[in-house]
């Protein structure tokens, strides 16, 4: 017994690669970065179109209309930036942060690294909601009316793939890959039958917007998200401690004194409520979710106090530069922004899914 | 993150969508009932697993639980921390019935090992150790978690290995890493579901010494193990369960008979003293 009381081996201080306190530091230096990086480039893509503005120019002109000085310019650079330009930005941000901050959600709660709003069906469920208020023409609700709509198909489909794609408190890859198929093909014969009986306007409207595009944004359009998005956004980061300890298991976090019931229903919530900020504007724009927490998490780790409002910051600056890619590379013509996310985001995927599957040694 | 929080929801929706800690309970006293199943009756997919169980669990004691294969251990490790409900019967955690504990207040009470630790992402190891001090969080003893960690990763002997992913660790690793998380909770009843299943014999010694030290220190520790001489050397008691029922319940000395072990195990079993030390040695029966 006195053999064994000694420690065998001395205990060194934590010197290895990565310790956590570097890894904090690292958050912060990436959330300054991405901050940094949205800074810059807000005002690079409000001077980048058709019509070019001087980013100086830009700049004074928000000045001016803060109040701060600057100089007004002259009647159509002012008109383009704020009635055309502004209004998109500030679209792409908000769809951008929804969708990130609702991928590492998704994936949190899922317990599972692959589970994405688009691959697992929930923006085509929160489309076929939007697409059967453009069809119908309801406007019940008036300028919300897309979104409530986005939110409750959307949050109907989350509730049935998480009931439908768990067991045993897990999630495994093979179900929630092919529960996403299952609903995203329910979802898309649903729009399909929509369109069905819509008329030819709504026709085009609707599929024009499918396709993923940013390119019909207004403020009204920017009031309507709004809400969801803000809701969604600031609810997320409450419950980062919570997801942390989520990633033991459902039984450990009870035992750390999570309320798991709770935080599932109320993570649901939020995932909806971003989804459906996201998708009721913008179509369906997949990969986002799953790219950017991805790489955050490579960078700073795992933890969510960081990725959550990282994936929120990071997911603005992808979708604005995807966005501005999309509206100057083949100008005068506009690339469909989902297209563009898609052609980037499903190689990433692909090699997301091998190395899954290399690691658990199958398709668990 | 606490400013970003703060600007974007305001301050009361916050406290309401994060409520209070709950007050950590008094230290126990020795020999207070911490933990107590009565008449415990638990059905699993329609099947009795456990079916009249009486069991107590005092304060500076170790309690190790053993039997069989599907006797009910770590069913009855379960109803104890609350995961499996009963169907008659009542379990009682400092006093009072399991399902009138809120989850956060249940979390300073107990703290329980699971027998398979698993992890949803790379948390590195002292992250997983420090995750143990959640339900502290917003307390003065928040102040300590640095300590606890530090204290709780160099009992187990993790220190070494404390900035690396949890899943790059070895089964025996990983079994130490969840060990170092239970014992930062630093709750009071500390329920451990075959804590050396997956670990060699030194750290084998090593948990069982460190149950005793908590006991010790005025913890209840109940422990599923399927080594029966580690039960006799650690255990202050042991409960024998077989086939859901509660075969025998006292100290080793008296518990660990030949005719009992071999019938509950049917296999025979000899039990003898160690012959410099005295220390009961249970092993099977093997004819040359």
């Amino acid at each position: 017994m006195t053999v064994l009381d000694k420690p065998a081996r001395p205990h060194r201080a934590p010197t290895d690669p990565a310790p956590p306190r570097a890894r904090r530091t690292t958050a912060w230096l990436l959330t300054a970065a991405l901050a940094a990086g949205l800074l810059v480039l807000v005002p690079v893509a409000a001077g980048t179109g058709a019509y070019p503005i001087p980013v100086g120019d830009v700049l004074g002109s928000l000045l001016h209309r803060a109040g701060l000085g600057g100089g007004e310019l002259d009647r159509v650079a002012e008109s383009v930036l704020w009635n055309v330009r502004f209004p998109r930005i500030v679209l792409a941000l908000l769809v951008g942060a929804s969708l990130g901050c609702a991928g590492a959600l998704m994936q949190g709660v899922f317990g599972n690294p692959l589970a994405e709003p688009g691959v697992i069906g929930v923006s085509s469920g929160a489309a076929v909601g939007a697409v059967a208020a453009l069809a119908f023409g309801v406007h019940v609700l008036g300028n919300w009316t897309v979104s409530v709509f986005a939110f409750v198909s959307g949050l109907v489909t989350v509730l049935v793939v998480y009931a439908m794609s768990r067991s045993g408190g897990r999630t495994e890859v093979v179900t929630l890959i092919l529960t996403g198929i299952a609903v995203n093909a329910f979802a898309g014969a649903l729009i399909g039958l929509f369109l069905f009986f819509a008329d030819t306007a709504a026709v085009n409207q609707i599929t024009f917007w499918q396709l993923g595009s940013l390119a019909q944004a207004t403020w009204p359009k920017v009031l309507a998200v709004l809400p969801c998005a803000a809701l969604g956004l600031g609810l997320a980061p409450l419950y980062a401690r919570r997801l942390d300890l989520l990633a033991l298991g459902e039984r450990p976090a009870r035992h750390l004194g999570v309320d798991v019931e709770r935080l599932r229903i109320v993570l649901v919530l939020v995932i909806a409520l971003l989804t459906a900020a996201a998708v009721s504007v913008a179509g369906v724009i997949g990969f986002v979710g799953l790219v950017v927490p991805h790489l955050l998490r490579m960078a700073a780790g795992p933890g969510h106090r960081f990725l959550i409002p990282g994936s929120a910051l990071l997911g603005a600056l992808v979708l604005l530069a995807a966005d501005l890619a999309a509206r100057t590379v083949a100008e005068p013509a506009e690339l469909p922004l989902g297209v563009l996310t898609a052609l980037l985001g499903s190689p990433f995927f692909f090699w997301l899914l091998r190395r899954t599957r290399r690691r658990q040694g199958g398709w668990a | 993150m606490r400013n970003v929080r703060l600007r974007l929801v305001p301050a009361r929706l916050a406290a309401s969508l994060v409520p209070a800690r709950p007050a950590p309970p008094p230290p126990a006293s020795p020999g207070e009932v911490l933990a107590e199943a009565e008449a415990l009756r638990v059905f699993l997919g329609g099947r009795p697993v456990l079916d009249g169980v009486d069991v107590r669990v005092r304060a500076g004691e170790v309690l190790a639980l053993v039997g069989p294969n599907g006797a009910g251990k770590s069913t009855l490790l379960g109803a104890l921390a609350a995961d499996v409900p009963a169907a008659e019967g009542v379990v009682r955690v400092h006093g009072r019935p399991v399902s009138a504990w809120s989850a956060p207040e249940l979390a300073l009470r107990r703290a329980v090992l699971p027998q398979s630790a698993s992890l949803s992402f790379p948390f590195p190891v002292e992250e997983v150790v420090r995750m143990g001090r959640a339900p502290w969080a917003g307390g003065d003893e928040a102040d300590e978690d640095d300590a606890v960690v530090a204290d709780a990763m160099s009992r187990t002997a993790v220190t070494g290995f404390a900035g690396r992913p949890f899943s790059a660790l070895s089964g025996g690793e990983r079994a130490r890493v969840a060990l170092a998380r239970v014992l930062a909770q630093r709750a009071p009843l500390l329920l451990l579901d075959e804590p050396t299943a997956a670990l060699d014999l030194r750290h084998q010694e090593l948990v069982l010494r460190l149950c005793r030290e908590r006991a010790r220190a005025g913890d209840a520790v109940v422990v599923v193990l399927h080594d029966l001489a580690l039960a006799a050397a650690y255990a202050d008691r042991v409960a024998v369960l077989r086939a859901g029922r509660v075969a025998a319940d006292g100290p080793p000395a008296e518990v660990f008979a030949e005719e009992l072990l071999s019938e509950v195990y049917d296999q025979p079993v000899e039990v003898l003293p160690h012959p410099r030390t005295g220390a009961l040695l249970v092993l099977p029966r093997r004819e040359p």
